[in-house]
């Protein structure tokens, strides 16, 4: 690890004034990523700002009866919002994704923030002895031809195929959250499926963020009565592992119909990948083998398989069929 | 991080103070830097600089410490303040042999900074035992000859007793998982899971 200076504050403004100042400056939270990033030389910021002490930890349930939300303070630790009474109710598919996320000690540091803004784990960007576009913008993508077993199938391009990490986001994005913050110019918010970017011809840009930004807090709508949801994660160990696919959903039915779903993919692509296609393909439809098959095909049409990923065009489609299975059981 | 880097002493480096570029940044710094600030990490604010002054608090004794910023918790523990039971596995959070209590919950030591930890409480593997007597999992762990070379297991009896304190020893299954962010190249992992389940038993008859 390089050296850098380090500082802490108590004061969000002051963070963001601080690292907005320094051109390679980094905040820290739970440091799981950024300290692996930094031993592996895929980061090296001069300053590190330690924003611990911020008062941003809280879960709480905001707003008038008939439209609450859930609001995750950017440093609640990803194991006490998966154990907060009304997430583990009311949003299984967030409690699900996240115990499905790393460990008990990486769930202990690991905050909100932190998980949103996790870099990808393609071995070329965390390897400097590679070119990647990613890291050094305008090098390369040797994972195009090279070793791309765990790349991207859907919103790829020329320039990098790189999967988002993270199962947070996918189940974020499958319950229409806003990710708030506060940046050189103000506060702001987000809406879960601007936040993060396709990579284009600009891998290096992969928020909406701007530097020096901090995200203060998350905001999950909580779900209407009746509202099934879940997070099924495959993986090439049974626990302790990066998706290789992963699929939320968040189910409203009306009788044997449904009325409101919304779809999210994880492992398969760029950035958390919500289709749309597949959606419409099940709403106002029964859930039958025909109907969610469809749901599939539809989800994949675009897909661009390279030449160690195509079984993820399978895969996926099967784990949609398996977490609709179990949530369209009339229980 | 190499070897080289790990033994330089870090309090022989020159304690280098940031420029910050940018007016605003600059004069919140300054409006900010109060006495309060000038002390160490635990004030409201606190400088930017590579090498800092800090008190960590561990097993129940403080031990002031100048580190380099860059310096991890682990590496504070075992290079600097010879506690060597947590191990360096593989430095990356992926194996657990590193494992310490912070503030009463397990963590990796080797993700995070020695700087950071500044007014916490840091538990590890040798604050366990009261004297002679060893703690309830360490006895589970010799009881069930848990181990084979023992590289892992002062990371996997410090992350037993937080899995046991978290009401997560149930069963086999359920100590499987919360017990799956410790890696045994050994193998041992019917026998720890029987020293956990044991442990857990005998905390469940105290309750
Ligand atoms: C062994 C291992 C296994 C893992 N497995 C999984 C997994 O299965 N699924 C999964 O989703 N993740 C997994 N992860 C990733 C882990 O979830 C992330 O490393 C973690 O969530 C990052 O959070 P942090 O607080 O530690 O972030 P840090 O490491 O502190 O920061 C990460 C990045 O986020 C920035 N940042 C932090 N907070 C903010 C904020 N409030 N505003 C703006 N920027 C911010 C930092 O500047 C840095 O760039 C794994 C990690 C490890 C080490
Ligand atoms: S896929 Fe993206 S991150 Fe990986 S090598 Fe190519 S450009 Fe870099
Ligand atoms: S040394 Fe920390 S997890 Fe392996
Ligand atoms: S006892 Fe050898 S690694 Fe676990």
């Amino acid at each position: 690890m390089r050296r850098f200076d380090y500082a802490r504050t108590s004061r969000a403004g002051e963070a963001v004034d601080l690292v907005a100042g320094e051109p390679t400056g980094a905040f820290v939270a739970g440091g799981t990523d950024l300290l692996n990033l930094m031993k592996d030389g895929a980061e090296a910021p001069d300053l590190v700002v330690d924003i611990n002490d911020l008062p941003l930890s809280d879960v709480e349930v905001v707003g008038e009866a008939a439209r609450e939300r859930l609001r995750i303070g950017a440093l609640a630790r990803l194991a006490d919002v998966a154990a907060h009474p009304r997430v583990s109710r009311e949003l299984p598919v967030l409690t699900e994704a996240l115990l499905a996320t790393a460990s008990p000690q990486v769930r202990n540091m690991a905050t909100v923030g932190g998980n949103l803004m996790q870099r990808t784990r393609c071995w070329y960007f965390r390897d400097p002895d590679f070119a990647c576009n990613k890291r050094a913008p305008g090098s390369g993508c040797p994972a195009q031809e090279g070793q791309n077993r765990w790349h991207a199938i859907l919103g790829g391009s020329d320039h990098c195929i790189a999967v988002h990490p993270s199962d947070l986001a996918v189940a974020l994005r499958a319950l229409d959250a806003t990710v708030h913050t506060l940046g050189p110019g103000g506060r702001r918010a987000i809406a879960i499926g601007d936040f993060h970017r396709e990579p284009g011809a600009a891998p290096e840009r992969e928020t909406a963020l701007r530097h020096g930004e901090l995200i203060t807090a998350v905001e999950v709508p909580l779900p209407r009565r009746g509202t099934r949801s879940g997070y099924l994660k495959v993986r090439d160990r049974a626990t302790f592992e990066f998706a290789v696919v992963s699929a939320a959903a968040v189910l409203r039915m009306d009788g044997r119909t449904v009325r409101d779903i919304a779809l999210a993919f994880g492992g398969i692509a760029t950035r958390p990948w919500r289709s749309a296609a597949a959606e419409d393909a099940l709403r106002g439809r029964r859930l039958t083998d025909d109907t969610v098959a469809a749901a599939g095909r539809a989800l994949v049409a675009g897909a661009r398989p390279r030449t160690h990923n195509a079984f993820k065009v399978e895969l996926v489609q099967r784990a949609l069929h398996e977490v609709l299975g179990a949530l369209g059981d009339d229980r | 991080m190499s070897e080289e880097e790990q033994n330089t002493p870090a309090a022989a480096g020159p304690a280098r103070r940031s420029v910050l570029k940018a007016g605003g940044a600059t004069a919140a710094v300054a409006v900010a830097a109060g006495p309060a600030a000038a002390g160490g990490a635990g004030g409201p604010t606190a400088l930017p600089r590579a090498v800092a002054d800090i008190t960590l608090r561990v097993n129940g004794a403080e031990h002031p410490l100048s580190v380099e910023a860059r310096v991890t918790l682990l590496d504070a523990l075992r290079e600097r303040l010879g506690l060597t039971g947590a191990k360096k596995g593989c430095d990356r959070g992926e194996c657990g042999a590193c494992t310490v209590l912070v503030d009463g919950r397990r963590v990796k030591s080797c993700t995070t900074l020695a700087v950071m930890q500044e007014g916490r409480e840091v538990t590890t593997v040798e604050g366990l035992a009261r004297g002679d007597e060893l703690h309830p999992v360490q006895e589970a762990f010799v009881r069930r000859d848990a181990f084979q070379c023992g590289f892992c297991t002062p990371g996997q009896i410090v992350s037993a007793v937080a899995c046991v304190q978290e009401g997560h020893g149930g069963s086999r299954d359920e100590i499987r998982e919360w017990m799956s962010g410790n890696l045994c190249r050994c193998g041992c992992y019917p026998n720890i899971v029987d020293a956990v389940r044991d442990a857990a038993e005998a905390e469940e008859a105290r309750r």
